[in-house]
């Protein structure tokens, strides 16, 4: 209860800004309106109408929570106006794309941590790849793509690994060198080969800083497979239910769209913490 | 000394240097270090910070590799002994896998060894009774003490029943009265399991206690400037420590010591 009072403090100032935020962004529409009507308001109707237009410059909560409302629950899941729909599109391609991710950022980490030439060439690349624009490359990969007859999910799931491999690299390279000499010279006594120097202590000893990298990367994914759908001009998924509703002014369905991603990034991220505590639980480093 | 004539020593150091390169120049970490261990032997090495002491037991374990001199552990070359397994190590550290229980960190080094799962429980439970932590094979080592996690250090190094058991400075991090404990255990230990054991440490009481060898070591280079065989008899009830050898022997010890400071000031 205690920890509930601040979590509700803050939602209830964010949510009272957003409403004057609103009225003020809104009110400019409302009185070019009625100047071109030739009419007086007062300021209990101009509040009134700026909350509650078709398509405001800043739509106020209550709408934005009726367009989110009716896009997961008010149709059926395969209507193209289902929020349900669309987010399935983009989520699989963020789940296929964090998966090649995970596996591609471990298999760099792994390499980088055991192979000299690798650890001086790979991590510059891989810097390198992370401040090149994702929205200046998602075209070209799409593109690309096409030329090689693949379209729709892959190409998505490329960008969203391209965005999510980097963490996993980052936090596997300091987990796989987070065993100290003494543990490293342990095993040397046994005559231990890589190979089990690996498994028996890199990887586990590494568990708690691979979540700490899936929860940054799984969100990074989601954000690659929203790019990957912005500049095809796709008909589906969260991406384009942003893109047709900028093309239309449509600013309710923008946000609506923009708190579905969130509401999808927020249960992946559970999703991976409920894991880790159970993985971590069962190594007994939970206690 | 011994009977040398029917056995091979066990460890047997000639002319032994080892110099690290370091950007500030080379360090002499031991310079001409002539010493023999023979089976059954607890050789305490002691001596000050930077004598070297740690840095001869990591040479016989093949952590470290002599740029002088000659040495040979079982009659092998280090590396090879340590290829053949010859010996378990016990850190100053526990350092027990946090994430295995007390049982599979003992586990640990018979996995990598390839013993049968059978013959690993079986021994398992052999090492741990040996080190009195019947019943703790279940819990992660959080759960227990300092001094507990050290002797499941222990147990793990006895686990795949090395003949020679080198120690480096095992009980330094634990208060005097768990140490008092604890080395009267690694004397019965010693006694019932007959192995050669190397022990590093900076405690002349303990080194006394110990050992039927002391090596006393000085620093800047590292070298021995002492080597005590002890007239105590094998079996060394605590009490031992007021007797008038003990005293005489850790006063040879401590003059040995202030020696080897003596030529550096």
């Amino acid at each position: 209860m205690r920890s509930l009072f601040p979590v509700l403090a803050v939602l209830a100032a964010i949510v009272a800004l957003w409403y004057g935020a609103a009225v003020r962004m809104n009110s400019q529409w409302t009185y070019d309106q009625a100047a071109r009507a030739g009419v007086e308001v007062s300021l209990g109707a101009v509040v009134a109408d700026t909350l509650s237009q078709e398509r405001p410059v800043l739509p106020a909560p209550h709408q934005v929570a009726k367009g989110l409302w009716d896009g997961l629950f008010g149709q059926k899941v395969t209507s193209k106006r289902s929020l349900v729909y669309h987010g399935w599109v983009t989520l699989s391609a963020t789940l296929l794309g964090f998966a090649i991710g995970t596996v591609m950022g471990i298999a760099l980490a792994v390499g980088i941590v055991h192979n000299r030439a690798m650890d001086m060439s790979v991590m510059p690349w891989a810097i390198a790849s992370q401040t090149i624009p994702i929205l200046a490359i998602a075209p070209m990969i799409i593109v690309v793509m096409n030329s090689l007859g693949l379209q729709g999910l892959v190409p998505k799931a490329i960008i969203s690994a391209y965005l999510s491999f980097f963490p996993v690299v980052v936090g596997m390279v300091k987990g796989l060198r987070s065993p100290d000499a003494m543990q490293l010279d342990l095993l040397k006594t046994y005559n231990a080969q890589p190979r089990e120097v690996l498994t028996k202590l890199r990887l586990p000893a590494s568990m708690p800083y691979l979540f700490a990298s899936l929860k940054v990367g799984v969100a990074a994914s989601l954000v690659g497979a929203i790019v990957g759908e912005l500049p095809t001009g796709a008909v589906a998924g969260l991406g384009a239910r942003l893109l047709s509703g900028s093309y239309y002014g449509q600013t309710v369905q923008i946000w609506a769209a923009l708190f579905a991603a969130a509401i999808v990034a927020a249960g992946l991220v559970m999703i991976i913490g409920v894991i880790e505590r159970a993985m971590l639980k069962r190594m007994g480093l939970v206690r | 000394m011994k009977d040398t004539a029917v056995s091979s020593p066990v460890v047997e150091a000639k002319g032994l240097g080892l110099t690290f390169e370091t950007n500030d120049g080379p360090v002499h970490a031991l310079k001409d270090v002539n010493l023999t261990v023979e089976k059954g032997d607890f050789v305490s090495f002691i001596g000050p910070s930077g004598c070297g002491k740690t840095t001869f037991l990591r040479a016989i374990a093949a952590l470290e590799h002599p740029t002088e001199g000659t040495l040979t552990v079982n009659g092998m070359d280090p590396d090879a002994a340590r290829r053949a397994r010859a010996y378990g190590y016990v850190f100053q550290a526990a350092g027990l896998y946090p994430w295995r229980t007390i049982a599979g960190n003992i586990r640990l080094p018979l996995e990598i060894m390839g013993f049968s799962k059978a013959e690993q429980v079986s021994r398992v439970e052999k090492v741990l009774a040996l080190v009195d932590l019947e019943g703790f094979g279940k819990k992660f080592p959080w759960q227990l003490s300092g001094g507990m996690q050290q002797r499941a250090s222990i147990a793990r190094a006895l686990a795949f029943d090395a003949d020679i058991l080198l120690m480096d400075e095992p009980f330094g991090a634990l208060d005097e009265i768990v140490r008092d404990r604890l080395n009267e255990e690694v004397l019965k230990l010693w006694a019932r399991t007959e192995k050669t054991i190397g022990f590093v440490t900076h405690s002349i009481p303990e080194a006394v206690y110990l050992s039927t060898k002391i090596v006393v070591m000085s620093p800047r280079p590292g070298r021995i400037t002492d080597v005590i065989e002890s007239p105590l008899p094998k079996e060394r009830p605590l009490d031992i420590r007021d007797s008038k050898e003990f005293i005489e022997i850790a006063h040879r010890v401590r003059e040995g010591l202030r020696a080897g400071h003596g030529d550096e000031v």
